[in-house]
C-alpha cells in the first residue's frame, strides 16, 4: 500500500474533483450551491466525512461544533426542502442527507471515527479478529471454560453460585482492562492531532504516523474483541 | 403551490388539518365533531363513513369495519389471533387481507381510503377548494409495508401523499410551535390500536429524534377486550348466554366495555348495563377503578418495556428527560399518567388536546413542505433495523434500527457459480438474529451478466427516504449501469393492483361529486332559511301582507327542496325566495339608514 500518495492528496483536492454545476455548467469549487444558478450540488461520493462536515481529520472534536455544522447541512439539504423543486434536484437533496446522515453518525462517535480515520489514512479494513489478543490469552481461554461450566451447571446449585462469581470477577478485570484501552486510545488521538497540526511532511514525521496508526488499529481490534467477550458475559449471568 | 393538508389516519378517529396563518387548525366536520371516528359500513344504500356508520357496529356488524388500521400491511397469518374478536369474514390474496363484505372483497388500503375520502370532502368543503395533496400520519413503529399500504391508501383515495411522518414526532413539531420548547423530549402516544414512545432533541427550530420503540397491536382496544371478556364470562355463568354466537351483541358489549372504561378515568365506580338478546333481560356490573386497573396493569406495563429501550438506545436516563408529552385517548386514564409519571420521575404534559395533537403537527409538517415554515425541521430516525438475508438464513444487518432517515447504505454482490446470470435479495427489517424471526419486506433478483464466479461487481443501494419508506438501487460496477429492479413485497398490493384501485374508486367519484354537492346546496339553503326567517320577524311589519305571503310560500317550498335530492332544485327554490324576499331585504335596509341618519341627526344636536 502506498500511503504516502494518500497523505498527499489533500481535502482540497478531493473536492476540486467536482468542478462543474450540473445544471448551468459554471464552475463550482467545492461549494454545494452553485453560485450562478443556485442550485444545490451533489456531494461527491470520493468526499471524505471529514471534509463532508468541513473539519480536519483530526481525532478529537467538540461535539457542539459538530452538531451545528449537522444542523446547518440538514438545513441545506432535507428533501423537506426540496418540495417544490425539480426531480433531479430532488435525487440530489435525498443523496446528500443520506451522505451527511452516514457522515455525521461516524465522526460523532470517538470510536467509529478513529476507526474511520484509520479506513482512510492507512486504507485498513476492519480488523476482525478471531482469536484473543496475546497478553490475554490464557485469561480468556479459562473465561470460556467457567462459562460453558456455568451454562451447564443447575442454576440453584452451589457450584453454579461460585462460578457466578468467578465470572463477576472476572467481569470487573475486563471491565478494567477495556478502560485502559480507551486511555491508551485517547493518548493516540492527541498525539495523532498534535501531528496533524504540524503538519510537517518528513520521514520522522511519517514514522510516526505510521506508528501511531498501526498502535491505533491492534488496540482498536482488540478493544471489540474483548467488548464482544464482556456482552456474551453479561448475556450469560444476568 | 397546491394547499397540503395534514391528516391523523388513527386505529378509533381520524382529523384533518391544515395551517391558518401559522395556527394549525382542525377541520369539524358539519355535526361540529372535529373526529371522524375510522369505521365504515357498507349498507344497502351504498357506503358511510365516521359517526353514522358508528351505529352500523351493531346494527350491520359484518358489513362495518372498524380499526382497519391494525390491518394494514399484514397478512391472514399476522393477526390469526385476533380475529375471533372481529365479526367480518376475511379472505387473502397475495399476502394482503381482503374483508369480504356482502358481495365484494376489500384490502386494508381500500377501507382506509374510504375515511381518507371523508377527511378530503370534509376539507375541500371547509376550504372551498380541491385538495389533492396531503401529509399523513403513521405510528412510528409501522415497518415499511405499513407505511406503504398508507401511502396506497392516499393514492386510492386520489391524494398525492407528500409525506409520511410518525406519529409522535408529529406531536412534538405541534407542541414546539406553541411552546418553543428546547431541551430533551419524550412522546408517549397510547391511542386504541398502537403504541409508540420517541424520544427527541429539540434545539433551534431542529427536531432531532434520538430513538424511537413501540407496539403496533397495543392499545385502548386490548384494554376494551379485557373488559369485554370478563363481562362474557359473568353473561355465561349468569345468564346462561355465549355472546360469540351473536355478532350484534358482541360488538354491543365491546362499546359497552369502552364506555365504562372512558367513565372510570373520571370517576371512581360505574354500573355497566348491557341488554341481552333472546328476552334473557339486562346484565349490569358495577366496576371500580381499582377493578380496572388491576385487569389492565399488566397491559400498561407492556409499554415500559418500549420506553427503556427507547431510553438506552437514545443513550440516556430518565433524568435527562426534560418533558413528557403524553398523546392519544388512552393516556387519559390515570394509571398510565401514573405509571408514565413514576417512569420518567416528571409530571406529563398534557396542555393540547392529545386527541387532535397528531393531526395539527401533520399540518405544520404540511406547512413545511409548502415553503411556509421555514424556522422547522424534523430530522426522524427508522424504527426497525434493515438486512438482508445471508447464508444460513442469517439476518445481516444494513441499516440498523435508529439511524436517522434519509438513510443509506451500500452492499456490493457477486456470484457463487461460473455463468450464474442472477442473484437473488431478500429483504427483512427486525432486531432478530435469525431471517425467518424477521419481518419479510421484498425479494428481487439481481440480474448478473454470464461470467466466472466472484468476477461480477453489483453495487446494491438501499435508500431509506424521508417517509421511512425503502428504495432500492442496482449498478453493474464493470459497466457502470444501472439497472432497474422489480421489487416483489411481500406483504403489499402490486403497482397494478393499486391502479386498477384507484380506478374502480373514480368510478364512484363521479357519485362523490353529486355528493358533495348536494351537502354543499343543503348547508347554503339552511342559512337562508335562517337568515330570512330572521328577516321577516325583525322586518314584517314593513312590508304589504302579500309579500309576506309570498315570502312564506317560497320559504316552504325551499324547506321541502332541501329534504330532496337535487341539488339543482334546491338552488333553483333558493333563487326564488330570494326573489320572493325582496321586498323584505329592501325594506330592511331602508329601516337601518334611516335609524343610522336619525342617529347622525341626535349626534350633531348634542
Ligand atoms: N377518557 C378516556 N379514558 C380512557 N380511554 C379513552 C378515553 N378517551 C378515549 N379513550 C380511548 O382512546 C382510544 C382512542 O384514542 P385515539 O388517540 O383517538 O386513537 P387512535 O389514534 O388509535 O385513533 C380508544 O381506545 C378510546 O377508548
Ligand atoms: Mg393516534
Amino acid at each position: 500500500m502506498d500511503h504516502q500518495h494518500r497523505h498527499s492528496s489533500s481535502p482540497r483536492e478531493l473536492q476540486m474533483a467536482r468542478s462543474m454545476c450540473w445544471h448551468c455548467q459554471s464552475e463550482v469549487s467545492g461549494e454545494y450551491f452553485c453560485d450562478r444558478c443556485v442550485k444545490v450540488q451533489p456531494v461527491s461520493k470520493e468526499l471524505d466525512y471529514f471534509t463532508c462536515m468541513g473539519f480536519p481529520r483530526r481525532l478529537t472534536i467538540d461535539p457542539r461544533q459538530l452538531e451545528s455544522k449537522f444542523y446547518e447541512l440538514s438545513r441545506a439539504f432535507h428533501p423537506d426542502f426540496f418540495q417544490n423543486k425539480s426531480a433531479e434536484e430532488q435525487t440530489i437533496s435525498l443523496g446528500n442527507s443520506a451522505m451527511l446522515n452516514t457522515a455525521y453518525r461516524t465522526l460523532r462517535d470517538p470510536i467509529q471515527r478513529a476507526e474511520y480515520l484509520l479506513d482512510l489514512e492507512a486504507g485498513a479494513v476492519k480488523d476482525i479478529r478471531t482469536s484473543p489478543p496475546a497478553d490475554l490469552f490464557e485469561e480468556i481461554l479459562e473465561l470460556q471454560d467457567t462459562l460453558d461450566e456455568y451454562r451447564a451447571a443447575d442454576r440453584a446449585s452451589d457450584t453454579a453460585a461460585t462460578l457466578c462469581a468467578k465470572l463477576q470477577m472476572e467481569r470487573t478485570t475486563l471491565e478494567r482492562r477495556q478502560q485502559d484501552m480507551e486511555n491508551a486510545l485517547q493518548q493516540l488521538f492527541t498525539q495523532w492531532d498534535i501531528l496533524q497540526d504540524r503538519g510537517e511532511a518528513t520521514d520522522q514525521t511519517r514514522a510516526e504516523r505510521d506508528r501511531i496508526l498501526k498502535h491505533m488499529r491492534d488496540i482498536l481490534s482488540n478493544r471489540t474483541y474483548v467488548k464482544n467477550i464482556v456482552n456474551d458475559l453479561v448475556a450469560t449471568i444476568s | 403551490m397546491a394547499r397540503i393538508v395534514g391528516i391523523d389516519l388513527g386505529t378509533t378517529n381520524s382529523l384533518v388539518a391544515y395551517m391558518d396563518k401559522g395556527t394549525p387548525r382542525v377541520i369539524a366536520g358539519r355535526n361540529e365533531r372535529n373526529m371522524v371516528p375510522s369505521v365504515v359500513a357498507m349498507t344497502d344504500n351504498g357506503l358511510i363513513v365516521g359517526d353514522p356508520a358508528k351505529e352500523h357496529l351493531t346494527r350491520n356488524p359484518a358489513r362495518t369495519v372498524y380499526s382497519v388500521k391494525r390491518f394494514m400491511g399484514k397478512s391472514l397469518a399476522d393477526v390469526q389471533s385476533e380475529l375471533a374478536y372481529f365479526p367480518y369474514t376475511f379472505t387473502e390474496q397475495g399476502g394482503v387481507i381482503r374483508f369480504k363484505l356482502g358481495e365484494k372483497t376489500y384490502s386494508p388500503p381500500q377501507i382506509s381510503a374510504m375515511i381518507l375520502k371523508e377527511l378530503k370532502l370534509r376539507a375541500e368543503t371547509h376550504l372551498g377548494e380541491s385538495i389533492t395533496k396531503a401529509v399523513i400520519t403513521v405510528p412510528a413503529y409501522f415497518n415499511d409495508s405499513q407505511r406503504q399500504a398508507t401511502k396506497d391508501a392516499g393514492m386510492i383515495a386520489g391524494l398525492e401523499v407528500l409525506r409520511i411522518i410518525n406519529e409522535p414526532t408529529a406531536a412534538s413539531l405541534a407542541y414546539g410551535l406553541q411552546e418553543k420548547t428546547q431541551g430533551t423530549i419524550a412522546v408517549y402516544d397510547l391511542g386504541g390500536g398502537t403504541f409508540d414512545i420517541s424520544i427527541l432533541k429539540l434545539k433551534n427550530g431542529i427536531f432531532e429524534v434520538l430513538a424511537t420503540n413501540g407496539d403496533t397491536h397495543l392499545g385502548g382496544d386490548d384494554i376494551d377486550r379485557l373488559i369485554a371478556d370478563l363481562f362474557i364470562d359473568e353473561i355465561r355463568e349468569r345468564h346462561g348466554l355465549d355472546l360469540h354466537t351473536y355478532p350484534d351483541y358482541m360488538q354491543a358489549v365491546r362499546l359497552e366495555a369502552e364506555r365504562t372504561k372512558i367513565r372510570l378515568s373520571d370517576v371512581l365506580k360505574t354500573t355497566a348495563t348491557l341488554d341481552l338478546p333472546d328476552g334473557k333481560g339486562r346484565f349490569t356490573r358495577e366496576l371500580t377503578r381499582d377493578q380496572l386497573e388491576s385487569l389492565t396493569m399488566g397491559l400498561i406495563e407492556r409499554t415500559l418495556a418500549p420506553c427503556r429501550k427507547a431510553l438506552k438506545d437514545a443513550e440516556l436516563t430518565p433524568e435527562h428527560i426534560d418533558e413528557v408529552v403524553l398523546v392519544g385517548g388512552s393516556t387519559r386514564m390515570p394509571l398510565v399518567r401514573q405509571r408514565v409519571q413514576e417512569l420518567f420521575g416528571k409530571t406529563p404534559h398534557c396542555e393540547l388536546n392529545p386527541d387532535e395533537v397528531v393531526a395539527l403537527g401533520a399540518a405544520v409538517q404540511a406547512d413545511i413542505l409548502s415553503g411556509g415554515t421555514t424556522d422547522m425541521l424534523l430530522l426522524d430516525v427508522t424504527p426497525l433495523s434493515l438486512g438482508i438475508e445471508t447464508m444460513g438464513g442469517v439476518m445481516s444487518s444494513v441499516i440498523r434500527r435508529n439511524t436517522t432517515i434519509p438513510a443509506g447504505a451500500k452492499e456490493m454482490f457477486t456470484t457463487y457459480v461460473d455463468g450464474q446470470t442472477g442473484v437473488d435479495i431478500h429483504i427483512l427489517q427486525g432486531e432478530r438474529e435469525l431471517a425467518k424471526d424477521n419481518r419479510s419486506l421484498a425479494r428481487f433478483r439481481l440480474k448478473v451478466p454470464p461470467l466466472p464466479a466472484g468476477v461480477p461487481r453489483i453495487e446494491v443501494t438501499f435508500l431509506i427516504d424521508a417517509n421511512g419508506i425503502l428504495n432500492v438501487l442496482a449498478k453493474d460496477m464493470r459497466t457502470g449501469q444501472s439497472q432497474s429492479i422489480e421489487v416483489k413485497p411481500s406483504y403489499g398490493l402490486s403497482d397494478s393492483e393499486v391502479e386498477q384501485m384507484i380506478e374502480d374508486s373514480f368510478k364512484f367519484a363521479a357519485d362523490d361529486v353529486s355528493a358533495r354537492k348536494l351537502i354543499e346546496a343543503r348547508l347554503d339553503a339552511g342559512a337562508l332559511i335562517t337568515t330570512t326567517e330572521k328577516s321577516l320577524l325583525e322586518g314584517g311589519h314593513l312590508i304589504a301582507s302579500d309579500n309576506i305571503a309570498a315570502t312564506r310560500t317560497a320559504l316552504a317550498a325551499l324547506s321541502a327542496a332541501k329534504d330532496g335530492t337535487d341539488p339543482r332544485v334546491i338552488r333553483a327554490r333558493m333563487a326564488d325566495l330570494e326573489q320572493a324576499a325582496k321586498p323584505l331585504t329592501v325594506a330592511l335596509l331602508n329601516d337601518s339608514l334611516m335609524k343610522g341618519l336619525q342617529g347622525k341627526k341626535v349626534s350633531e344636536v348634542t
